[in-house]
Order: structure tokens, then C-alpha cells, then sequence
């Protein structure tokens, strides 16, 4: 995977991403909600809460449940793993999780991650 | 006749008659005997000891004992409305009428019907009757005494036409009534024959005490004087009071004797059972009358020739004829007369040797003028023991010391610091477990824990339905609460109150904690006093706190990504993720102008408008990146954030007063105004709610806010703790006919009291209801300033209202903030295309996912698109 591959988007700057606060991007048509939390990893999960059927992700408080970073959607605070976008309070529920490339103080969203089972 | 199952007789359905049948039936009485209890007065047994609380409460139906109206064992049977007029003990049979007569002039006009019943056993609970002085003029109209239901609502009747009126009797009871009558609003005179107050239970100094604090309610008192006569005008009508060696008469149009109560023992006279020297039934240990069949308990009793005016020595007596009738070994030997109560606001109690009647006993004495506490300790000549006590003003302690006293245990060395200011609540003593705990009930510390540990009682209330300790007077409820606490903390069982995984604290916890450390991020905090990076719990609660504290722009760099949903764009997320907004439209008040400027605004953007249930109006299906051209648009027109999004003042409704309303006594929409303006942007525990009405119509439904004001000739009558939603509350009177300034006052105190010691989204009714005495707590502490936080409170809230900025306006100053309201950060232009609407009613909604779509909305049209600032683009 390099920075020429086509699969891989430039979203935005990493200084546009506060801690602990998301940004929803346009990433191939599709809505993406990228966080960066406190010990400066990136995350991008797919922005549609699918509980609530809106595009709202993004706009949720991010933190810690046991040590696993997580954001609670802002419409009914369903928890989702950063890491693998698996709904925390109802595991047969998920959202997309994409990979990210920090690179030169921008970030770099690429395909859809397949589940780990 | 002859009866296969015993018939046991109750005279009298009081607190005492209805004791005994419980006893009766929990202790298997039932299962031999069958019981019949005649009442004289036309509902079941009632709290008489909150008789003062009937004016506040909904309906008599509040204090009833007995809510159901019949007893669910099936063996008793309770007749009401029936006086009994005689009892035949050679027959064994008791004849009563029912209904019973009203007055004595009654029977002529009300004869009832006459009954006879038999019986195998009689208990006479007959109670006491109020002692009437034989004062000319006693008979005149408005004259009343002070103990039934019947009697406060005839005082409240008369009450509505009168100015002035007096309490002959500054005991206990006297100081009930002056209360009642200070609460109908009627100017309050207390007379007493003696030099002081509560002559029976506090010294000279704890009644001068109670005096001044009584004098700065605005009560009045006389001591030392004695009643005349009472003068009527020419209707028959009180109009005044003579007392003697006084020239001018008291002009009062009520009067209300409390001048002590006798036993009831006319029953027993006229039946030739012994009777005591100063009157009641003469009785054994066994509560057992000169006539072996017959028992009598409560006040109508004299078991060796005293009678006891108290609720709890009745009761133990109901418990001792229960156990005599069962074969029981059961004793009355003499009985507590330790009193705490509550009277206009003011603590007192006294118990023990208060009077240091002990040969060689020692008085220890705290006395704070300005305060107006009076605390005295009577400690046994060696110093090592506590004889008994007076507390005024301050009775905090009762609950350590009278305890103390009844076990006997060693004083600590310094004794003193058990009622010095400094101890407040903070004296801790090992009780020992027969320390008898609730003194009406009889529970003892070891009763309390055997519920805890074998019974699974977790809380208080538990603790009342099991053991009845905490549930007649309400006195030891915080004992109660230490001894379940200290037993939980002994066994090592965590009684959770953290916020979540991350703080072990609670909100007020971490409310202090932010308070003395001062700090402003939640990195801080959560570094010194929790674990891992928080959750959508403690980050909006932590916001909220440093909100409420320090009055900051919420979407401040340190604090944005705390907030919760809605705080965080300012406005109110919908299900499709657009948002509604609301401006501001203090007290529902609004003109033309600005609500053309709001249907512009809907109409050029687009929006659904709705009238909400606070007199506004909501627009609704903004998205996100439109909310800055809205409110540029709203702000230049006058308009400023409703704060609908925040967990803080929403609205304060009002009727349209006195301005317009020819029914109205007060300008309601002004105060308002006034009230919405001052507490707006306050942020809390929960949404706050207010309401203020022009007269007692309450057309602006203020009882059901968290705060309701509403209009009266005088003044306003402050109404806390109300909210509608799923759990409706209605508002319970704080304070009654106060001026705008006081309310003022007041109303800071409360909602920063509230604000300071709530947990995360409790209401007001919820927090008034887990406070340690509830609605009284609250009054202690807002409205007599009993903790001295007054100033503080008002201080607090002052610098909040000095503080205050539309949040909307700063945001729109701002470009750091204003970047956040982006559809996407590398494509801003582009609205989320997953947002549709349809349309109904001739208005857009949102649209769901497999109906078709409205295209002019898909893709605002006409809606300016904020220029971003700090995008990639």
C-alpha cells in the first residue's frame, strides 16, 4: 500500500482532527466518520448509525469502555469499537471500519476493512 | 349469648386504637378473637402528629393511617361515624349511635341510630380532648380548638375572612396551631400564662430562644399574660382579647385554645371504673382497668395515675395489652418523654433530665445569640454520664444524645464537643444495639441491623416497611440512614453512588472536587480522580459542572468535545440527524416584529414550525452546516439561544396577569420575564422549568414545574419540585406571600442548591425526595438558612447572572467554533445527501428511507451555506 495506490483517499490534515472529537469526510461516495483519541491514533468508522438509521457518528463523545476506545452514537449513545466499528451493547451489530494511513500530517482513509472474526 | 370466638371491643379509632388492632392482627390475636372497633370520627384513623401538614396536603386522605378504609383481616371490623354513649359491664355489652352526633346540641336534631354490642373484652382508646379554660366568651363564634381534621378545616374557613388571631397555649401543641394559623396567612398571636414557652420541655433561656426565632417569623408572643375574657361583636363573633392588667384589648377575629388536653375518661367514669387523681382511666402495668375485662391505653390512660400526652407511650401500651390478651409477660413501667420536633421551622427538642433535677447534676451550656441556637447537656455529678438535654435551634444531635442518655454509655472525654458547631453531623459513637433508636416505634439499633442482615433491607425505606423505625415522626430518619451505612462500610459492601466506570465519585462528589481544585479540564480530572479517557456519562456531567461553575462558552476548546448531543451544536438533534432551534421568547412574550423575523427565517430556510408546550416556537430540519446562517439571521433580528439543547432553563411560562386578566392580582409575565432572563444559560443536573401565574386560577400550570410561582393578594407563594413527563410531580409550597425580592432570593438559594448537590439528571422532585427530610431539608436550608449558605448560594448565582452571554453570539463571532459546523471536512459545500424530506400537512418532514423524496429539499435551496473556516478542503 503505497500513497499512489487509488484505493487510499486524502481526507484532511491530522491538526484538523481534535482529540477526542470527530469529523464526518466524504470518502468514495461514502459517509466517514474519523476520530482521533488520546494516545494519537486515528480510527474511521462508516458515519451511519444503523440503530438509528441517521448519518451521525461522528458528532458522538469518544472515550473508554474497559480500556477499548469507543464513540457512543449521539442518537441513542450505542457504543462502537474504534478499532473494529462492533457495536459494544449488541455484538450481532457493526459498522464499517476502514483502514487509516497517518503520513506526512495528513490522513489517508483506504478501503473497507474485512470483519475480524 | 355465647360466642364460639372471643369478642374484643375498640373504643376509639385514633393513632393508638388503630395501633393496637395492627399489633393485634400481626401478632395472631385474630386467630382467637374477633375484633369490632368503633370510631367516633367519620374517617379512619389519621396522623394526628402531622395534623399542621393537612393544609398542605392534597386531600385528608394524605394522612390517613388506614388509606383503604377497612382492615384486609377479615376477623376485624371497624365501624365509623359510631359514638359509643355507654357501657354496661355487667352485661358486658356497649351501646353506641351512629352516626355520631357533631356537637352536643346535635342529638336532638341528629339522633342516629342506637346499637348494642357485646363483648368479652373492651379496650378503651377513647384519647384526650382539648382542655377548654373556663374564659368568658369561650363559647362566642370563631373560637376553636386544635385536634381533629373537623377543627382545621373550620379554622381554615374562618381564616379566609380574618386578619388576626391567637393561640391561647405556647406548649407543643400551642405552637402547632400558631403554625397552622401562620399558614393561612392570618397575622399570629401566641398567648401563655407562663414566662416562657414549652414550659414544659426548654429552660428559660432555650424559650427565649425559640422566642426570637418565632418573633422573626413574624409571629407574635406573649408571655406571662393571662386571658380575661374574649370579646365578641354584636354577631356573636370573636373580636378581641382582654387579658389582665391590660388596658387595650387584642384585636384577633379568631381564637384557638391549645391550652392542654384532658383524658377522655367520661366512659369509665359513668361505668364506675377507677379513675386517676387528675383524671384518665386507672391502670395496671397490664394496662388493665378496676375491671378485668376492660383495658384502657393512650391518653385516655393513666397507668399508675399519669397520663402520657404522646404518641409513643401509646403505642407501647397498645403493644402491652396485645401481649396481656396473649398471655405475654408485657409491662408498661413509665415511658420516654423525650420530644424533638419541628415547630414554625424551628428544631427543638428535650429530653431526659432536661430540667437537672438529678442531685448533683451538671449543666453544659452552648448558646449563640445571632444564631439563635440554645444546646444545654445535663451530665451526672462524676461527669461521665448524660442525664438529658435541651436543644434549640439546632437539634442536629438529638439523634447521638437521647440514645446516650436511655443506654447509659460513657461520655467521651469532652463532652462539650458534642453540641459545639463545630461536631455538626459529625459525631460518631458507638451505640450499642439496644439503644432504642425510634422512640414512637420503640425500634432499637439491634432491631434496625436484624432487618439489615436477615431481612435484606437495603435503604431506609426498606427499614420503615420492616421495622416501622423512621415512619411516625420522621425524627430519626438520618440515624436510621448512619446505622444502615455504617453496617454496609463494616462488611466491606460498596453502596455504589459513582458516576460510572471511570469516576467512583458522585456528581456532588465531583462537584466539590472541581469546586476546591478549581480545575477547567476534564484531563485534570479524570487524571487526579478517575481512570481511563471518560464515556458519553461523566463527559456531559463534567461539563455540566464546570458549566455551572464557571460560566464558560461550552464549545471552548477544553470543554466541545464533552458535551452531549445536543450541546454540542447548539441546537436539538431529530431523528434524521437535522436539528431544530429555538430562540429565546422570554415568558412567552413576544412582538409582531420578531415573530415575522421567525417565520422568515422558517420560510427561507425551509423549516417545519411548531408551537412548543413552553410558549416558543420550534424550527425544525436544519442542518448542521445551516444552524450559523439561521442564527446570524436570529441574532441580527434581537433573538438569542432558547438553550432548548441544554441540560439547563428552558422556559418560564406565564399567564397574561394582571396586565390584561381581570382576574389576575399580579403582573405575571413581567416576573417571568425577570425570572427567565436572570436564570438563563444556568446550566444543571437536568432541564429546569419554571412557571409563574397571576392568581390562584394557575392557568400557567406553574405547580408543575420545577419552580412555580403564583400570584396572591400579598405577594407570591413559592411552589417547588414539579415537573410533568412520565413521572408527573405537582410543585410543593416553599414559602408562602413573599415579596419579589425575597422570592428572588429564595429561588437563587434553591436552584443553586439543587445544582450543587443533584445527581446527573435528577430532577427537582427526584433530588427533593432523596434529601434527608425532603421538602423540610430544603426549606432549612433556602428559607431559614440553617448550614449559612444563604449568602453563598446568592453569591454563586449572582456571578452566574453577571457572567451571562448568548452562546449563539459568541459563536458566531468565532471561526474556531464556526469550523465545526461542516457537512464534511473535505467536501463542505456538499450536504449529506442521506438527509431527504417529504411533506405533510403543507410543511417538510423527514422522509423515511423507502418513500419518495421532495427534491428541493434533498439539496437546501435558498439557504446561504456558511462560508467554513479551518476546513481542508
Amino acid at each position: 500500500m503505497t500513497r499512489g495506490d487509488r484505493t487510499w483517499e486524502k481526507v484532511c490534515s491530522v491538526d484538523d482532527l481534535e482529540i477526542e472529537r470527530g469529523v464526518t469526510a466524504l470518502v468514495h461516495g461514502q459517509a466517514v466518520a474519523i476520530f482521533r483519541t488520546h494516545d494519537g491514533e486515528v480510527y474511521a468508522l462508516g458515519n451511519h448509525d444503523p440503530f438509528a438509521k441517521a448519518s451521525v457518528l461522528a458528532r458522538g463523545i469518544v472515550g473508554t469502555r474497559a480500556g477499548v476506545p469507543f464513540v457512543a452514537s449521539p442518537m441513542h449513545k450505542h457504543a462502537f469499537d474504534l478499532r473494529t466499528g462492533v457495536c459494544l451493547d449488541d455484538e450481532q451489530a457493526s459498522v464499517p471500519c476502514y483502514d487509516v494511513l497517518v503520513e506526512g500530517g495528513f490522513v489517508h482513509v483506504g478501503g473497507r476493512r474485512r470483519a475480524v472474526a | 349469648m355465647t360466642h364460639l370466638r372471643p369478642t374484643l371491643v375498640v373504643v376509639g379509632h385514633g393513632m393508638v386504637g388503630h395501633r393496637f388492632v395492627q399489633a393485634a392482627i400481626e401478632r395472631g390475636l385474630t386467630e382467637t378473637h374477633d375484633i369490632v372497633v368503633l370510631g367516633e370520627e367519620p374517617r379512619p384513623a389519621y396522623d394526628r402528629v402531622a395534623l399542621t401538614s393537612f393544609f398542605a396536603a392534597e386531600s385528608a386522605d394524605e394522612l390517613s393511617l388506614l388509606p383503604e378504609g377497612e382492615y384486609a383481616d377479615p376477623r376485624v371490623r371497624l365501624v365509623l361515624d359510631a359514638a359509643v354513649t355507654a357501657i354496661d359491664r355487667v352485661g358486658r355489652t356497649v351501646t353506641y349511635v351512629s352516626p355520631a352526633p357533631r356537637s352536643t346540641d346535635e342529638p336532638l336534631t341528629n339522633p342516629g341510630a342506637v346499637h348494642t354490642i357485646s363483648y368479652d373484652g373492651l379496650v378503651l382508646a377513647t384519647g384526650a380532648a382539648p382542655f377548654v379554660p373556663p374564659v368568658p366568651g369561650k363559647e362566642l363564634d370563631n373560637v376553636f380548638v386544635y385536634r381533629t381534621i373537623e377543627d382545621l378545616e373550620a379554622i381554615r374557613e374562618a381564616s379566609r375572612t380574618a386578619t388576626a388571631g391567637a393561640v391561647i397555649g405556647g406548649g407543643l401543641l400551642g405552637l402547632e396551631a400558631a403554625n397552622a394559623l401562620h399558614q393561612l396567612g392570618v397575622r399570629t398571636h401566641v398567648v401563655e400564662m407562663a414566662p416562657r414557652l414549652m414550659a414544659v420541655q426548654v429552660d428559660a433561656a432555650g424559650g427565649a430562644t425559640l422566642k426570637r426565632h418565632i418573633e422573626q417569623l413574624g409571629l407574635d408572643v406573649h408571655t406571662g399574660v393571662m386571658t380575661e375574657l374574649i370579646d365578641g361583636d354584636d354577631d356573636g363573633v370573636v373580636s378581641g382579647l382582654k387579658f389582665k392588667d391590660v388596658e387595650e384589648p387584642l384585636p384577633v377575629e379568631i381564637v384557638v385554645f391549645s391550652a392542654g388536653i384532658r383524658p377522655r375518661d367520661a366512659l369509665a367514669r359513668e361505668c364506675d371504673l377507677d379513675v386517676a387523681e387528675r383524671g384518665g382511666v386507672l391502670v395496671d402495668e397490664q394496662c388493665r382497668t378496676s375491671d378485668p375485662r376492660i383495658f384502657a391505653i393512650g391518653e385516655c390512660a393513666a397507668p399508675g395515675g399519669t397520663m402520657y400526652g404522646l404518641v409513643a407511650p401509646g403505642y407501647a401500651m397498645a403493644e402491652v395489652v396485645v401481649d396481656a390478651l396473649l398471655k405475654g409477660p408485657g409491662a408498661f413501667t413509665g415511658a420516654d418523654m423525650s420530644t424533638k420536633l419541628k415547630l414554625l421551622g424551628v428544631d427543638v427538642a428535650s429530653f431526659g433530665d432536661a430540667f437537672a433535677t438529678t442531685e448533683g447534676a451538671l449543666e453544659l451550656v452552648y448558646s449563640d445569640a445571632v444564631a439563635g441556637v440554645y444546646k444545654k447537656l445535663v451530665i451526672s455529678d462524676d461527669g461521665t454520664r448524660l442525664l438529658g438535654g435541651i436543644l434549640v435551634g439546632d437539634a442536629s444531635a438529638y439523634g447521638v444524645l437521647r440514645p446516650l442518655v436511655a443506654s447509659g454509655l460513657a461520655l467521651p472525654a469532652n463532652p462539650e464537643e458534642l453540641i459545639l458547631p463545630a461536631s455538626r453531623g459529625g459525631v460518631k459513637l458507638g451505640m450499642p444495639d439496644e439503644a432504642q433508636v425510634c422512640s414512637c416505634n420503640d425500634v432499637t439499633k439491634g432491631q434496625i441491623l436484624h432487618a439489615v442482615t436477615e431481612d435484606g433491607c437495603e435503604s431506609v425505606a426498606d427499614v420503615k416497611k420492616c421495622t416501622r423505625a423512621g415512619s411516625t415522626c420522621g425524627s430519626c430518619v438520618s440515624v436510621v440512614k448512619n446505622i444502615i451505612e455504617e453496617h454496609f462500610e463494616s462488611v466491606g459492601k460498596v453502596v455504589d453512588k459513582g458516576l460510572c466506570e471511570h469516576f467512583r465519585l458522585s456528581r456532588q462528589e465531583l462537584f466539590d472536587v472541581v469546586a476546591v481544585h478549581g480545575y477547567k479540564r476534564f484531563d485534570d480530572i479524570v487524571e487526579a480522580h478517575g481512570t481511563g479517557r471518560g464515556c458519553d456519562i461523566c463527559k456531559p456531567a463534567i461539563a455540566s459542572i464546570l458549566a455551572s461553575q464557571f460560566n464558560g462558552h461550552v464549545l471552548e476548546k477544553e470543554t466541545a468535545r464533552l458535551q452531549d448531543t445536543n450541546d454540542a451544536y447548539l441546537a436539538n438533534i431529530q431523528r434524521n440527524g437535522t436539528y431544530s432551534v429555538v430562540p429565546r421568547i422570554p415568558g412567552g412574550e413576544i412582538t409582531p416584529d420578531k415573530l415575522i423575523v421567525i417565520g422568515e427565517v422558517a420560510r427561507d430556510f425551509n423549516l417545519y414550525t411548531k408551537i412548543t408546550g413552553g410558549q416558543r416556537i420550534d424550527l425544525f430540519g436544519a442542518r448542521m452546516e445551516e444552524l450559523p446562517a439561521i442564527w446570524r439571521r436570529l441574532v441580527d433580528a434581537g433573538f438569542e439561544s432558547g438553550h432548548a439543547y441544554g441540560k439547563s432553563l428552558r422556559t418560564v411560562k406565564s399567564c397574561v396577569g394582571s396586565t390584561w386578566c381581570r382576574f389576575g392580582v399580579q403582573d405575571s409575565v413581567g416576573l417571568a420575564i425577570a425570572l427567565e432572563l436572570r436564570y438563563r444559560g444556568l446550566r444543571s443536573p437536568h432541564k429546569l422549568k419554571g412557571g409563574v401565574s397571576g392568581c390562584a386560577r394557575e392557568c400557567a400550570e406553574a405547580r408543575g414545574k420545577d419552580f412555580g410561582v403564583i400570584a396572591t393578594e400579598k405577594g407570591w407563594n413559592l411552589y417547588v419540585g414539579g415537573n410533568g413527563g412520565a413521572v408527573p410531580a405537582h410543585a410543593q409550597l416553599l414559602a408562602g406571600d413573599i415579596d419579589t425580592e425575597t422570592l428572588i432570593s429564595y429561588l437563587d438559594r434553591f436552584l443553586m442548591y439543587y445544582i450543587r448537590t443533584a445527581d446527573r439528571l435528577q430532577r427537582t422532585a427526584g433530588w427533593m425526595e432523596s434529601l434527608d427530610g425532603g421538602l423540610d431539608r430544603v426549606r432549612e436550608v433556602v428559607v431559614d438558612d440553617s448550614l449559612g449558605l444563604g449568602a453563598e448560594l446568592e453569591a454563586e448565582m449572582a456571578r452566574h447572572v453577571g457572567g451571562y452571554f448568548d452562546e449563539w453570539k459568541a459563536t458566531l463571532e468565532d471561526p474556531e467554533k464556526l469550523g465545526r459546523f461542516v457537512s464534511f471536512v473535505n467536501a463542505p459545500d456538499t450536504p449529506d445527501p442521506t438527509i431527504s424530506f417529504t411533506e405533510e400537512r403543507g410543511q417538510i418532514r423527514p422522509a423515511d428511507p423507502d418513500e419518495p423524496v421532495l427534491l428541493a429539499s434533498t439539496i437546501s435551496v435558498g439557504a446561504p451555506v456558511e462560508t467554513t473556516v479551518g476546513a481542508v478542503r
